[in-house]
């Protein structure tokens, strides 16, 4: 008896543990959005932030999307010449790059390493009360850490997609047409003919989500990390564990939503 | 000088959990006066220098700041109050991402009340103060030595000329002689500015230099307020004892033998 009361206590503190985190979360969100709404604004925080987002991710991301797409074209093609349907290979790449392997991967590479940066940046000016230093001297830490952040995460994912979806595109292209014996132009008039403007919509709204998520993540475990060195490295897992995991669930919702 | 203290503390209480750091502490600060805050570690010291600093909010008692209770005050005034607040944190808290020059004119900018494009030559005015040479301006926080950053730290607390300043162990992990440098530039700074300072301190040295007046934590209560040049001969035994380092006193450490 005492066995399955304390089965079901864990299961409870388990429980209440995780609700208290996505309240916390969410309370967290809302206060950072809340504090774009009001002045003071920091450009300069922003256009930094959008910067290491967009254009420093720019590498990790091209060549993720490259070699994607190059399996992609492989790997359908292998698959689809058992059915005699090789010609289906430049719709099954940009179909995939657009609606999924664009935003999802675009977003597990940034996780890695925003996620990870600010996680640790913001985690560290915690433990050495610089995030208190910022109240002492008239700056919200909401306003001036966390907000310009966010607002950097959600505008300049979707861009990183765009790239990432020509590259993977482009990558198709390039096992298809050395590889494959697809015709150059063939290869990418059936691309531009199947590609519809929803795919590419629906995978830069998701990516848009996967950038506040990544950078929500990584500010909020980086906000709240107690306790030095150990602390900070904690953080800075948990914050690339929860963003690559909650990526990887709200894409099922996000395609639920769009194509379900 | 009015009757009214700068700043008074009534009852005040703060638990961590089931820890009590802070068991009703009261203290009056009268205007213009250097008051250091002695007390072990883990008395409780930090704790209410935080929420005085609206950084840790008390779980009962009043602050008043010029016969004011800060607590039940809307917030944007009591962010226009924190305005008149500087703070020297103890590693400094410098933002390593910001040029000193940035890190010490941080609140003026932050209030507008200077132009990015004025803010460098204020720096280095404020830089001379703390006895900095104009050029450590263009350096980063993480070039300094230890003293050099508490000298930063100094300058950045004092640039927005503050009504009140808190000094949170200001010469912790410094050689003496920079201690001293350290503490006679708090003793003309607090001076030219006519401030309130609160330090808090265990360096003894430190203490008569700054203080005016003293006052001892003892587990979240005032043991003792006096005058900061009585220290080691009160009369109260747990002061002196703190105040010459002896092993044997009413304050037992807790150590396992």
């Amino acid at each position: 008896m005492t066995l399955i009361l304390n089965v079901l206590a864990a299961i409870g503190r388990g429980v209440l543990g995780a609700c208290r985190s996505v309240g916390a979360i969410a309370l967290f969100a809302l206060d950072g959005v809340s504090h774009l709404l009001r002045p003071p604004f920091y450009p300069r925080l922003f256009g930094r932030a959008f910067l290491e987002i967009g254009f420093f991710s720019l590498p990790v991301v091209s060549l993720t999307a490259i070699f994607t797409g190059m399996v992609l074209a492989l790997q359908s093609y292998s698959g689809f010449s058992r059915f005699g349907a090789e010609s289906a290979v430049a719709n099954v790449v940009v179909l995939s790059i657009t609606r999924e392997l664009g935003p999802v991967l675009a977003g597990l590479m940034v996780a890695g390493r925003i996620g990870a940066a600010f996680a640790a940046e913001i985690g560290t000016m915690r433990v050495t009360d610089q995030i208190d230093a910022l109240t002492t001297l008239s700056t919200n830490p909401m306003k001036y850490l966390v907000a310009p952040r966010l607002l950097a995460g959600t505008l300049a994912m979707p861009l990183l997609v765009v790239v990432a979806d020509i590259l993977g595109v482009m990558g198709g292209w390039l096992v298809g047409t050395t590889k494959l014996g697809f015709g150059s132009t063939t290869y990418l008039a059936s691309t531009l003919n199947f590609m519809q403007a929803e795919d590419v919509i629906s995978g830069l709204v998701k990516a848009a989500v996967f950038g506040f998520v990544i950078t929500l993540m990584g500010c909020y475990h980086g906000y709240n990390s107690r306790g030095g060195a150990q602390g900070v490295g904690g953080a800075t897992t948990a914050a690339v564990v929860s963003s690559s995991i909650l990526i990887l669930a709200l894409d099922y919702v996000l395609t639920e939503m769009f194509f379900g | 000088m009015t009757d009214t203290p700068k700043i008074r503390l009534r009852g005040l209480t703060k638990r961590f959990g089931a820890k009590t750091v802070l068991d009703g502490v009261d203290l009056d600060i009268a205007a213009g006066h250097g008051m250091v805050i002695l007390g072990g570690s883990g008395s409780g010291k930090s704790v209410t220098i935080k929420c005085i600093l609206g950084l840790i909010t008390p779980d009962a008692g009043t602050i008043e700041i010029d016969g004011r209770d800060i607590l039940s005050m809307p917030r944007r005034e009591r962010e226009e109050l924190n305005d008149r607040i500087g703070m020297l944190f103890q590693n400094g808290a410098l933002f390593d991402s910001l040029p000193v020059w940035e890190n010490v004119c941080f609140k003026l900018l932050a209030q507008k009340r200077i132009t990015r494009a004025r803010a460098r030559d204020k720096a280095a005015e404020v830089l001379a103060q703390v006895g900095l040479a104009a050029s450590v301006g263009d350096l980063s926080p993480s070039e300094l030595s230890g003293g050099m950053q508490k000298r930063v730290g100094l300058a950045r607390a004092i640039a927005a000329e503050p009504e009140i300043i808190f000094f949170d162990e200001p010469t912790t992990g410094l050689d003496p002689i920079m201690g001293a440098v350290i503490d006679g530039l708090i003793v003309d700074c607090v001076k030219t500015l006519g401030a309130t300072a609160v330090s808090i301190t265990h360096d003894m040295a430190s203490a008569r230099r700054i203080g005016d007046t003293a006052a001892m934590l003892h587990k979240g209560r005032m043991v003792w307020t006096g005058s900061a040049a009585e220290l080691g001969q009160t009369g109260n035994a747990m002061v002196d004892q703190f105040a010459r380092g002896e092993r044997e006193g009413p304050i037992g450490m807790e150590l396992r033998k």
